[in-house]
């Protein structure tokens, strides 16, 4: 593979932004020191270099970081550009709707989940249910006005937005089997189900993706330091 | 004839015949704003925008840096939303929204970065080296996600929820200041660039923050300030955006709205 110079990742190995950089990563077969972090005593390394948001994923290529998941990805794909594939569609309004809905998963899409995630009655669980599903039939939307009838967002083969929204898939297997929600659901939203099926089975979906159950385990780790319900 | 030409660098001011009612924007729109006749512009660019919005003002930034003409269509969103706006955007409902050969782009900053990978042959303002394109996208993502909910709250809010927007304010000044530096943009060696479009709209706000917030920008952050007064003499910046009385203005009309007092 193309030279590289010494590239590392400082993670945590079940966010799903930390997943997306991994991807990235992966589809280009770029080599790499991970790093987990402990977010709960956020180490130098991580201080020094997000010194803004403190947050992981953060690269750092040849000692210079690289902070925020999506700038991330975007720079993976430029530095590596000779190397197939390309995570970024060439076309620009192909790449303005790439960003677009990427941009979409992030602000709504992320926030929606997360907040079944930590509801805390099974009302509350419910509710958050109900306020994600429009958001997730939008993203149905999007994959057919994306994908042109191809198996993934960015065509025939996995690219930028399959990488955006596939990286949350670790957490919503994890809430199905703590909970039984299914938030992408073959009834309702069936092309976007077939969709992460076919994800979950592509090879940085097989490689990259943690087994949900690593995610459930952390989820009951955090419940015992959560503090007491008000 | 309307052309692209890089030298050309003033828009006579003419009156569009998407205005409903030409008249009364007039007093509305920069003095001369790049509106074009019912001729098509050569570049088939058209964007929908509102005339104090940040975010428009980041796109008709770009443009004017790039020479390239288009239809400036004006949504009076305080009056509701245009069909062509929720038909071009009907994820958000929100301006800018850009036609290019009719197809919607969404997003100011999606937008920016479209308009330098479509029109290459026109001054970028991404750079182009990697790391520093990744720097550009992560201070532009810093600015969006902080300055306009926060100063949102400064004049929405009071007490202590508004003591702490203010505390907030400036944090994000001052992290800004150390971003700038002693650069004369935040673009460095590339020159005025993709932060500087992104941040150069909310300078006229300084004013309404400093009001709201009872702190002075140049005391706080005179790097910023200093950079405020550059690109406010900068001809695409200029002529984009609105005197700091309009925007206090306003925010009172907002606020009217809101009943806030």
């Amino acid at each position: 593979m193309a030279g590289q110079g010494d590239l590392k990742l400082l993670g945590m190995l079940e966010s799903p932004f930390v997943i997306r950089v991994r991807m990235a990563l992966h589809l280009k077969g770029v080599s790499y020191e991970y790093i987990e972090q402990d977010l709960s005593n956020k180490g130098e390394l991580l201080l020094k270099n997000n010194p803004v948001h403190k947050k992981v994923p953060v690269l750092i290529h040849n000692g210079k970081p690289i902070c925020e998941s999506l700038a991330i990805v975007q720079y993976v794909d430029e530095v590596w550009a000779a190397t197939s594939p390309s995570i970024l569609p060439a076309n620009p309004h192909e790449r303005a709707l790439a960003r677009f809905w990427a941009a979409y998963v992030d602000d709504k899409f992320f926030p929606a989940w997360l907040g079944i995630l930590k509801a805390e009655t099974g009302e509350e669980r419910d509710k958050k249910m109900s306020e994600t599903l429009p958001v997730v039939e939008q993203l149905e939307t999007a994959l057919a006005q994306c994908s042109n009838g191809k198996a993934f967002f960015s065509g025939a083969s996995v690219g930028y937005l399959d990488l955006a929204v596939g990286c949350n898939l670790l957490w919503l297997d994890a809430m199905r089997k703590m909970f039984g929600v299914v938030v992408i659901d073959a009834a309702r939203t069936p092309v976007l189900a077939a969709w992460a099926d076919r994800f979950r089975e592509s090879d940085v979906g097989k490689e990259v993706l943690p087994d949900a159950d690593i995610a459930v385990e952390y989820a009951k780790k955090i419940q015992v330091y959560r503090p007491a319900s008000k | 004839m309307l052309s692209c030409s890089p030298t050309s660098t003033h828009h006579p001011h003419s009156t569009s015949s998407q205005h409903s009612h030409p008249q009364t924007q007039t007093d509305r729109h920069p003095s001369n704003a790049p509106t074009m006749a019912s001729e098509k512009s050569s570049s088939d660019l058209t964007l929908l925008d509102f005339w104090v919005s940040p975010f428009g003002q980041r796109v008709r930034i770009a443009l004017a840096e790039k020479s390239l003409p288009y239809e400036y269509v004006e949504e009076d969103l305080l009056a509701g939303k245009s069909e062509r706006l929720l038909q071009s955007n009907p994820v958000h409902k929100k301006i800018p929204v850009l036609l290019h050969g009719g197809k919607p782009v969404n997003e100011s900053l999606i937008i920016v970065q479209y308009l330098d990978e479509a029109f290459p042959d026109t001054p970028s303002l991404l750079p182009s080296d990697p790391y520093a394109r990744a720097q550009a996208r992560f201070w532009a993502d810093y600015v969006d996600k902080k300055v306009y909910d926060c100063g949102s709250r400064l004049w929405k809010l009071k007490g202590e929820p508004q003591a702490q927007a203010r505390a907030e304010m400036l944090e994000i000044l001052k992290t800004l200041e150390t971003e700038l530096g002693d650069k004369e943009f935040f673009g460095g060696e590339h020159g005025f660039g993709f932060v500087d479009a992104a941040f150069a709209p909310f300078t006229p706000w300084f004013m309404s923050y400093e009001k709201y917030g009872e702190f002075k920008v140049a005391e706080v952050a005179p790097k910023i300030a200093a950079w405020a007064e550059r690109v406010g003499k900068r001809e695409s910046v200029a002529k984009s955006l609105y005197s700091p009385d309009k925007v206090y203005d306003f925010i009172g009309v907002l606020k009217k709205m809101y009943g806030i007092e």
